[in-house]
């Protein structure tokens, strides 16, 4: 579904990708593991394509299209969608109301109906509660004075509602007690299918603990240094990053 | 940046022909010939069949106004205004007093309303909504007089007002806005041709909104009309004004007055969604918008509340204003002005506290775009008198692409030490990462652009009535369109 | 200019500086050499123009000059041959720059011992031995079209010169600047101080104009300022002039890449204060804090008026100014921030407040953005009113009499702003100098 080949990317002229390999078939989730400065979020932003992100070198293909040749929305419409480590606020903009010109401008170019008001409400709602979240979030201006928690909530529910064909999940553990990493991660497993990729980007373990990957890979220095199955992440949560280090 | 460089390019090709009001009602007009002098005050008078009285006032306005000279000091450039080289009352031929009812409107002005979102028939009126219609100089049609009558509300054009109820206009035209207050004021009152006339009687709640809606269609014509509403004691009345002209490539001038008046615990609510047409994407034609809006706060715990929504006009210059006197009144203005190709703004308020515990709040969100200039001129008057008095300014710049401006001058003058004002400006642009959100989710730049410029005027727009919100809010989206980005 | 000229009439007060101007010129300093007559004379042109400006004059709305323009003022022509009593503020270790009456004194400054690359000279002294290197400064920073500046161009006799090598930490320099006016008749002075640092140079200046006489005068103050890139002044400015005087005070300062103009200006004395300050940020990485206070009290006048341009990207600019104003004084503070359109990337941000303190106090201020760079973050605040009656309540509740509870967050008001000075000693003398306004200050019960 996601074949990465050769990648290397580069911000602000310094290169921080060097060259990633990685293939991410349908149904499966598979995780990127490293320590700060790795490249984990770059890799996250170069494939939603975000400005700044210079590609120098490879090939990204998403369903069999290339995807570094789309715009950011186009690749949203095309079913890839990131949370954000650190989601943006957009004051005055309501939540709900985002979210449905959001929805509808993705239904119109896959050639769907658009909801109306009414039709939107009762297709949230729904998933609202199943994040454990209360609806006058949605009445709320988007992140804006938001917790950390709430945020991140916020970006599963956006995904949720978009049902995307491709996730990638940027550190969404990172600033969330243990309750609400359980909601999430229910909320991330609930869209766990078998025509669906995953790929979630963390520091640390104790996600995976929850969203169990199919594959692990080791993000070093902007290369992908060790993959492996899930028992990676165990051995790497014992060991440290620093032996691989030593050995890369 | 590269991204809005981007987005200005595509959306530049969207831009041209946007304005959608832009056509031109073919129409037996009467126009005068061009020039301004006595004779035509003296015509303009006559053809209104007004009494002397206020042909004198007229005249005093005239030779007011001769003495003066246009002034220089707000941030906007126009080449010099001939002011002998336009027509001063242009009306579509119609019987001699004007049309009795809707029946006798011509039939091309009522498609040409229907054509503007304005449908005169009551029928198919939002029902809470009445309507002025004012065509070049004259008013065509007053809806739901009658209904408005039965609550002794008076709604009319003013032409109407000065023939049925003088007493009423000598008493209250000119105590806002004299005839001498400034350049543009004094030429209104020499030459004003028709306007809106509203008096709401003590105690009464006005049951419906009113709305006048102005539209300039004539060549080489300006527009001069006069507002005036007097709100008795314990009286509310929301009024709105709209206003839209046909694509020229000649520049017209509009130059208004309004004038508010409320007494002891009276409300006005007076918003604005100003869409005169803006001039090409070259910056060629567009109307000049220089208006006076003033309102007095005469009684206790009285309150004015303006409210606009400037989109339109290839230059603004508009300073809806409020004298606070009665104690513990209440001043607010609210306002979004967008810039966009070459048009230029300056506009904003004057809060002049004269009486004790007299609030204000200004709140303005500017926007430019294209090659627009956007200045936020504002005064904060506080007077010995104005013990505790109150103001709050919040004033919002934001900036898309950078061949544009965005100034922020704001007086602050206070001579009451019990008094307290605050005021804050910030100026910045659409954040990257706001934009790139909105994308990742799907919304196309443009679409992202509305909804982060929606958001950051939100709250002025809050502040229009429910059935105007949304068509402002549409209006911004469409201002932006072809400079979005 | 061939054009036949329309010659404006000119107020009777300005046609009789610009006679002196046509009298002294052939005897001033610099005489005869070309390029200081020619900036001579584009300053009594300047001069001439604008004259004293009126309150039509938007630059000037807020502050009437009336009384400085009906006021007969005798040139201080002959140095004044006295021997005052330095300020206290005058002690201390590090060299020392005199002026009196606008002139210097070598004999009372002292200036032995200066580090390799530290000169200060006078500027009578440079003018007259014709040194070129003046003109890339003299007159070169200052805007060209301002009256009251152009008149000090056309009069300037004095004024201190401190130039600092490149790389050179000069450490710390003092001026005192004296006004000492005859009893018996006003006089003028347009001193014309010049700083200049060298790329990467550093030096703290204390600045000081202190009123040590009983009479009248009217100090019409110029300095350029230049910093080379990378170059740090910190420049404290104590303005203490006597009651009666006039204080008009014009600094231009040019930042260049990555250098920094922080600067503190306390505003106490004179009868008529205008302060004003034009910065101009013209390579990137430069930053500008222009920070200051105003203590006005009985029927003064005192006005702070700045224009930052910031012409070059990435450039930060901050700026505090707080006036306390008690009696029936009057405060004034127009601050313009103008960001050029190459100037993307620019942190401006700008706040006045103001605490007024009696009934008939009266405080203008009209802070401005002008702004042509859309990639900016640019604010500014203003707050005007008294003190806060929870806070005071709060005191008093504590057994603090209410004199006290005032002079305690009058201070703490103003402290905020002092604080903004990095070197404490600094912050000690400034406090000290408000804490003594404070005290000389009629408190109504």
């Amino acid at each position: 579904m996601l074949k990465i080949e050769g990648l290397r990317a580069a911000v602000e002229g310094k290169e921080v990708l060097k060259g990633i390999d990685l293939e991410v078939p349908a149904g499966e989730v598979h995780a990127i593991m490293g320590p700060n400065g790795s490249g984990k979020s770059t890799l996250g932003y170069v494939l939603s394509g975000r400005e700044g992100y210079e590609v120098t070198d490879g090939t990204v293909t998403f369903r069999g299209e290339d995807l570094l040749a789309k715009e950011p929305e186009e690749r949203a419409i095309a079913g890839l969608f990131l949370a954000f480590q650190y989601p943006v606020e957009l004051p005055g903009v309501g939540n709900a109301n985002f979210l449905r010109q959001a929805l509808n401008s993705i239904r119109r170019a896959r050639g769907e109906s658009e909801l109306d008001a009414m039709q939107f409400l009762k297709l949230v709602r729904g998933k609202v509660k199943a994040l454990g979240m209360s609806d006058e979030m949605l009445k709320r201006y988007v992140n804006v004075g938001f917790s950390g928690g709430e945020k991140k909530r916020n970006e599963i529910l956006q995904m949720a509602v978009l049902e995307p064909a491709f996730c990638i999940l940027d550190e969404t553990d990172s600033g969330l007690d243990i309750d609400a990493l359980r909601i999430v991660a229910d909320g991330v497993n609930a869209l766990r299918s078998p025509e669906r990729g995953m790929l979630v980007i963390t520091h640390y373990q104790r996600l995976l603990e929850y969203i169990v990957p199919d594959r692990v890979h080791v993000l070093l220095d902007g290369r992908i240094v060790r993959s492996g199955g899930p028992d990676l992440a165990l051995e790497l949560e014992e060991k440290g990053y620093g032996e691989l280090q030593a050995a890369a | 940046m590269p991204a809005v460089a981007e987005t200005l390019e595509t959306v530049r090709d969207v831009t041209q022909g946007t304005y959608k009001w832009g056509f031109e009602t073919e129409i037996e007009q009467e126009v005068i010939p061009k020039g301004l002098d006595e004779d035509v005050v003296r015509l303009i008078s006559a053809k209104k069949q007004e009494p002397e009285w206020l042909l004198e006032w007229r005249l005093k306005a005239f030779r007011a106004w001769q003495s003066m000279t246009e002034p220089t000091w707000a941030a906007v450039k126009y080449p010099p205004i001939d002011y002998q080289d336009a027509h001063y009352y242009a009306a579509p031929k119609a019987k001699a007093d004007g049309p009795k009812s809707l029946e006798e409107v011509d039939p091309e002005l009522l498609r040409t309303y229907e054509k503007l979102g304005i449908p005169l028939k009551e029928q198919e009126r939002l029902a809470g909504v009445a309507v002025d219609a004012v065509f070049d100089s004259v008013s065509v049609a007053t809806t739901f007089k009658d209904k408005l009558a039965e609550v002794g509300v008076i709604f009319c054009s003013f032409s109407e007002a000065v023939r049925e109820h003088p007493e009423l206009v000598k008493r209250w035209l000119g105590t806002v806005v004299p005839y001498g207050d400034n350049f543009f004021a004094a030429l209104n009152s020499a030459v004003f041709s028709d306007g809106s006339f509203v008096y709401i009687p003590k105690g009464v709640r006005c049951p419906m909104e009113l709305s006048t809606y102005f539209r300039i269609n004539a060549k080489n014509t300006g527009q001069f009309e006069r507002t005036l509403i007097v709100a008795e004691e314990g009286s509310y009345v929301s009024y709105l004004e709209g206003c839209t002209a046909p694509m020229r490539d000649e520049n017209q001038l509009h130059a208004a007055v309004v004038e508010l008046i409320a007494l002891d615990e009276a409300t006005i609510k007076y918003s604005t969604v100003q869409n005169w047409y803006p001039g090409d994407a070259e910056g060629k034609g567009g109307i000049y918008n220089f208006v006076t809006k003033r309102g007095a706060c005469r009684g206790r715990k009285s309150k004015i509340s303006w409210t606009q929504v400037e989109t339109g006009s290839a230059i603004t210059w508009k300073y809806p204003s409020c004298i606070l006197q009665g104690e513990g009144s209440v001043g607010e203005f609210y306002s979004v002005a967008i810039t966009n190709n070459f048009q230029q703004a300056d506009t904003g308020t004057k809060m002049i506290h004269l009486g004790p515990n007299t609030r204000s709040t200004i709140v303005s969100k500017g926007i430019s775009a294209g090659h627009g200039q956007n200045t936020y001129r504002g005064l904060v008057r506080i007077m010995p008198r104005a013990k505790n008095a109150r103001n709050f300014t919040q004033c919002d710049s934001l900036l898309i692409g950078d061949q544009c401006g965005a100034h922020t001058v704001p007086y602050i003058e206070s001579r009451n030490p019990t008094a307290k004002v605050e005021h804050e400006a910030t100026t910045s642009r659409i954040a990257e990462d706001q934009l790139f959100y909105c994308r990742s989710r799907g919304l196309t730049e443009e679409e992202a652009v509305g909804l982060i410029v929606n958001g950051f005027a939100r709250e002025v727009l809050k502040e229009l009535p429910m059935e105007f919100a949304v068509e402002a809010q549409k209006l911004l989206a469409i201002s932006l369109e072809g400079s979005v980005g | 200019m061939n054009a036949p000229v329309v010659v404006p009439a000119v107020a009777p007060a300005v046609s009789a500086l610009l006679d002196r101007y046509a009298g002294l010129k052939d005897r001033l300093p610099g005489a005869r050499i070309a390029w200081v007559e020619a900036w001579r004379q584009r300053g009594a042109e300047a001069f001439r123009a604008g004259g004293f400006p009126t309150k039509r004059v938007e630059a000037w709305k807020y502050t009437d000059l009336s009384a400085l323009r009906e006021t007969r003022f005798e040139e201080a022509l002959v140095a004044t041959d006295a021997h005052p009593v330095l300020p206290e503020q005058a002690g201390g270790e590090e060299a020392r720059i005199v002026l009196l009456d606008g002139r210097f004194r070598a004999d009372l400054s002292r200036l032995d011992g200066l580090a390799d690359g530290v000169r200060i000279e006078s500027l009578a002294d440079l003018l007259s031995s014709d040194d070129d290197a003046l003109r890339e400064v003299l007159g070169a920073i200052a805007p060209a079209d301002l009256p009251l500046p152009g008149l000090n161009a056309a009069l300037a006799e004095d004024g201190a010169v401190i130039r600092i090598a490149p790389g050179v930490d000069a450490g710390r320099i003092r001026i005192v600047s004296l006004g000492i006016a005859p009893s018996n008749h006003a006089v003028a002075f347009h001193p014309r101080n010049l700083v200049v640092l060298g790329a990467g140079a550093s030096l703290t200046l204390l600045d000081g104009a202190h009123g040590a006489g009983k009479g009248t005068y009217w100090q019409n103050l110029v300095a350029e300022i230049a910093l080379g890139e990378g170059a740090r002044l910190t420049h404290v400015r104590l303005q203490d002039e006597a009651r009666d005087a006039f204080h008009t005070a014009l600094v231009a300062v040019r930042v260049e890449a990555k250098a920094e103009y922080d600067s503190f200006t306390l505003v106490r004395g004179a009868r008529l204060a205008r302060n004003e300050v034009h910065a101009v940020l013209t390579g990137p990485k430069a930053a500008l804090h222009l920070n200051g206070a105003q203590l006005v009290d009985g029927e003064r006048h005192a006005d702070t008026t700045t224009v930052i341009d910031h012409a070059a990207p990435d450039c930060e600019s901050n700026q505090t100014v707080k006036t306390v104003l008690t009696g029936r004084a009057r405060g004034v503070f127009q601050g313009k921030i103008h960001v050029h359109r190459v100037a993307q990337k620019t942190d401006g941000y700008q706040m006045n407040q103001a605490l007024l303190l009696s009934p008939e106090a009266e405080i203008n201020a009209k802070p401005q953005l002008e702004i042509y760079a859309d990639d900016v973050k640019c604010s500014h605040g203003a707050t005007v009113g008294e003190l806060d009656h929870d806070q005071l309540f709060y005191l008093r509740s504590r057994g603090i009499p209410e004199v006290e509870a005032k002079s305690i967050l009058v201070q703490a008001f103003l402290t905020d702003a002092v604080s903004l000075v990095s070197d404490e000693a600094l912050r000690e003398t400034l406090l000290a100098a408000t804490d003594a306004w404070w005290d000389e200050v009629e408190h109504p019960a």
